[in-house]
């Protein structure tokens, strides 16, 4: 299935350096985690390191903030600086011969931004007038809300933070959260594409070998909840949202728990999408995923519907999670999630920047970068009996239910 | 050997390919000439209806079963509808891509059962109300109708709750036999190609296609500049739509207005995104460039606090006067180029991103247009091409509406 070499190399701060050079490809890409996500924020700073990760952008090293994205459209890069739960990520895309001149300014940035004060004002209204388009955002909205009440504190907690941890931040908290957080132990760069492996792994050991490892770090978790809410607004629409947990990575079930979260809403006929959109009309979008951190992971459902479907929205989705575990999978719907799942592993051979990102995620939950023979000889070896024994062997547990919109549901046992 | 080939069927259809060097998959795509701007008032959101009605089957296989046998052999697709085309594609494995081809081909002759047009129904007006709940798509929507009206281009693509509701299956199949003659489809492919397999392939599968010449009327687009406030109350942010004239799809200039829209409102770097986003004025302002048949447009998002909308408002249009008065600098268009040419080249790898490109381009010029000589017509433009665009097409005035909880908003000075 694959024809890559894929090349690591652990630098004396800790950093990992992951590579994958692709025969063919003009562009590389690279993914930089950080271990500075909002997990980590003070629980009253919350939408700090979202706006961390705007200041550094603006002036680092020897250029000041125009200088910065002047040099980085000139070469081309395609970039995106931000922060999620558990990282904050710098990413970019370019022509492979543009790689390491990109690289040499994202060291500056993540290395020695300039921290210009005059620069915290703006950041500030800018990530408080996110928060206000998030509100005008139902579908998103109602993901962040259910992610906050399903998963303990803080892997629930959303990377936008809240209008007071916004209004609260200040200069002094963003540089402490820089120093402690951004850190080279627990970071990981991946590079994919057009690249020279030993020029890169030089270059990268001279732009961050001399990045200090940080200190200290230790996450409380804390219970949230409730495990049923509603949201009142005036919408079109009611956002229906639910989780239930489901196996991190490092699980023995975890290809089995994969294949089912597929099998339930993730392609076109899958049963959610089946039973609830084709067969009774109800929807326009509805469908599950797989999210993970480290320790715990959830499959989450989500669908939009009007007031008078929306309470048939959900009762189909909770009987069709039922259904799953209670009567399990056929050989035919197993051999549509493989299809789709191998086809989409090859595909990533196409895009640099999906490889770069996929090498980091692996690397972060795992500790290596599974080869693409490797995932698809777990994927030939699932079976229905294997999927099925482990449905039954783990019934969903009551899920986590938020809606959003004029009215609440009522939420019947089956839930 | 050439790496784009082109043969008609007797039926009138056009079938093109292009190889993409060192793609896994292939994509393929039907692209029917025909969209809102095609319709009439009464049928408003026929087009974007008549789409999801294909994947609701043929005489040979229903909704489901278009579902699973895409599925089965893990091929991604989907469709698009927009004012002047309806694409159906998908990317599969080259191995499998007889069999997924065999259902696109399947559903571009689709049953257009009354039972099924029901039940799609109501998925239509769920999507439409998804839209309403969204402040942005209300005000594009809004400012497209008060641009173009009663140019054709100022039609919904989706249509109203009452145009919808309203719609009969009879005018469905109507409409169909008007529209989907195989003279107003091209068949392309894009990406690991065989090209005497190909053409086998769509000879089997579409050569015994009839119907009739599709007529479409291209009067002169000229935009209204007027100005519509529209009150959401319950709205956290401003939404503004700014739409201007702009060079059409058939008008050498198009690459001039490309970089044009990019130097004024690309995300980063941009003279919007200095104006508006770094001083935190707003949380969103972007240009593009939007080419149509013998038409065109320049379309300004902007998103902001209620309080900031008038005057963040005028700061756009005074970056319109400015690039009127004074054009862009050699060194500025530089930049521009360098960003332009390298997106090109990332979305250029996969074939997905050469099908859309090289499929609306034989739908309206009967040209193929390879990657390179795209990038060569960006590297050619001068200042003084676009200054000249800026003098045919002059900015401002532009047609503005506003959506949100703002109502007392004056219009902008233009002079």
């Amino acid at each position: 299935m694959t024809e890559s070499i894929l090349y690591t190399h652990k630098l004396s701060n800790g950093l990992v350096l992951l590579a994958d050079p692709m025969p063919g490809v003009q562009s590389a890409a690279f993914n930089l985690l950080i271990p500075a996500g909002a997990a980590y924020e003070p629980a009253d700073r919350c939408g700090l390191a979202s706006m961390l990760s705007e200041w550094i952008t603006r002036g680092a090293g020897d250029r000041d903030s125009r200088e910065i994205l002047t040099d980085l459209d000139n070469l081309g890069v395609t970039h995106g600086e931000a922060a999620s739960t558990v990282h904050t990520s710098v990413s970019g895309a370019t022509l492979g011969r543009n790689l390491i001149p990109a690289l040499a300014i994202f060291a500056d940035i993540v290395l020695r931004p300039r921290f210009d004060d005059d620069e915290i004002e703006p950041i500030r209204a800018l990530a408080a007038q996110s928060l206000q388009s998030l509100e005008d955002d139902p579908g998103s909205k109602v993901i962040y809300e259910l992610r906050r009440r399903h998963y303990p504190d803080p892997w629930g907690r959303p990377a936008p933070g809240s209008i007071e941890g916004v209004e609260a931040t200040t200069g002094e908290d963003m540089r402490r959260f820089f120093h402690e957080r951004y850190r080279p132990d627990g970071a990981i760069l991946g590079v994919a594409g057009a690249i020279d492996w030993p020029r890169l792994k030089d270059e990268v050991e001279a732009f961050f070998g001399d990045w200090k490892p940080g200190k200290g770090g230790a996450i409380v978790e804390r219970p949230t909840g409730p495990k049923h809410d509603h949201i009142t607004r005036e919408t079109n629409q009611i956002q229906i949202a639910l989780a239930y947990p489901t196996e991190t990575m490092t699980s023995v079930d975890y290809y089995q728990a994969r294949a089912a979260v597929g099998i339930l809403g993730g392609f076109a006929s899958a049963r959610l999408f089946t039973e609830v959109r084709e067969k009774r009309g109800l929807c326009y979008s509805v469908g599950s995923s797989y999210e993970t951190h480290k320790n715990i992971a959830a499959v989450m459902c989500h669908a939009g519907t009007a007031a008078d479907r929306a309470q048939q929205t959900l009762d189909v989705t909770l009987a069709e999670i039922d259904r799953l575990h209670r009567e399990g999978v056929d050989s035919l719907e197993l051999d549509m999630m493989r299809a789709g799942l191998k086809s989409s592993l090859i595909m990533q051979q196409e895009s640099s920047m999906n490889r770069a990102s996929a090498m980091t995620a692996d690397w972060y939950f795992l500790e290596r970068v599974r080869p693409l023979d490797e995932i698809a000889a777990k994927l030939d070896g699932l079976t229905a009996e294997s999927i099925n024994e482990y449905l039954s062997r783990r019934p969903p547990a009551d899920p986590t239910i938020l809606t959003l919109g004029p009215k609440p549901l009522a939420i019947t046992k089956g839930a | 050997m050439s790496r784009f080939h082109h043969t008609q069927l007797s039926n009138g259809l056009n079938v093109i390919a292009e190889r993409v060097d060192h793609a896994r998959s292939i994509s393929a795509g039907f692209f029917v000439k025909t969209g809102s701007r095609d319709e009439t008032p009464s049928i408003a959101g026929i087009s974007h209806f008549l789409e999801h009605m294909a994947f609701k089957g043929s005489d040979k296989r229903d909704a489901l079963a278009v579902n699973r046998d895409f599925d089965k052999v893990g091929a991604k697709h989907n469709a698009q509808t927009s004012e002047e085309d309806t694409v159906y594609h998908f990317t599969s494995l080259p191995e499998y891509l007889p069999p997924a081809f065999e259902v696109l081909a399947d559903i571009m002759r689709p049953k257009l059962d009354a039972t099924d047009f029901d039940v799609e129904k109501q998925v239509i007006l769920e999507e439409i109300k998804m839209y309403m709940d969204n402040a942005m798509s209300v005000a594009y929507e809004a400012a497209r109708e008060l641009h173009f009206t009663p140019h054709p281009l100022g039609r919904s693509v989706l249509g109203t709750l009452e145009s919808v509701g309203a719609l009969t299956i009879e005018e469905m199949r109507d409409y169909y036999a008007r529209r989907y003659g195989p003279s107003n489809i091209v068949l392309a492919f894009s990406g690991r190609i065989d090209w005497p397999a190909l053409v086998d392939l769509a000879a089997e599968r579409c050569g015994d296609w009839t119907g009739v010449e599709a007529k479409r009327v291209t009067p002169p687009a000229k935009g209204t500049g007027k100005f519509r406030v529209i009150e959401r109350a319950e709205d956290n942010q401003q939404s503004v739509v700014m739409i201007a004239d702009a060079p059409s799809l058939e008008s050498p200039d198009r690459y001039a207005a490309q970089l044009l829209a990019t130097a004024l409102g690309d995300h980063t770097g941009s003279r919007l995104y200095w104006t508006l986003i770094d001083p935190g004025l707003a949380d969103g302002a972007e240009v593009s460039y939007q080419d149509y048949n013998q038409a065109g447009a320049f379309y300004t998002f902007l998103g902001c606090d209620p309080a900031e909308a008038e005057a963040n408002i005028q700061k756009v249009v005074d970056v319109y006067k400015k690039v009127r008065d004074e054009g862009i600098a050699s060194d500025e268009l530089e930049v521009v180029k360098n960003k332009v040419l390298s997106r090109s080249v990332l979305r250029g790898e996969r074939p997905m991103g050469r099908l859309m490109s090289i499929g609306f381009t034989w739908s309206y010029r009967r040209e193929y247009i390879p990657l390179e000589t795209e990038i060569e017509a960006f590297q050619r433009v001068t200042p003084a091409d676009v200054k000249r665009v800026l003098e045919e097409w002059p900015q401002p005035p532009m047609t503005i509406t506003t959506v949100g909880p703002k109502t007392s908003i004056n219009p902008p000075d233009f002079s």
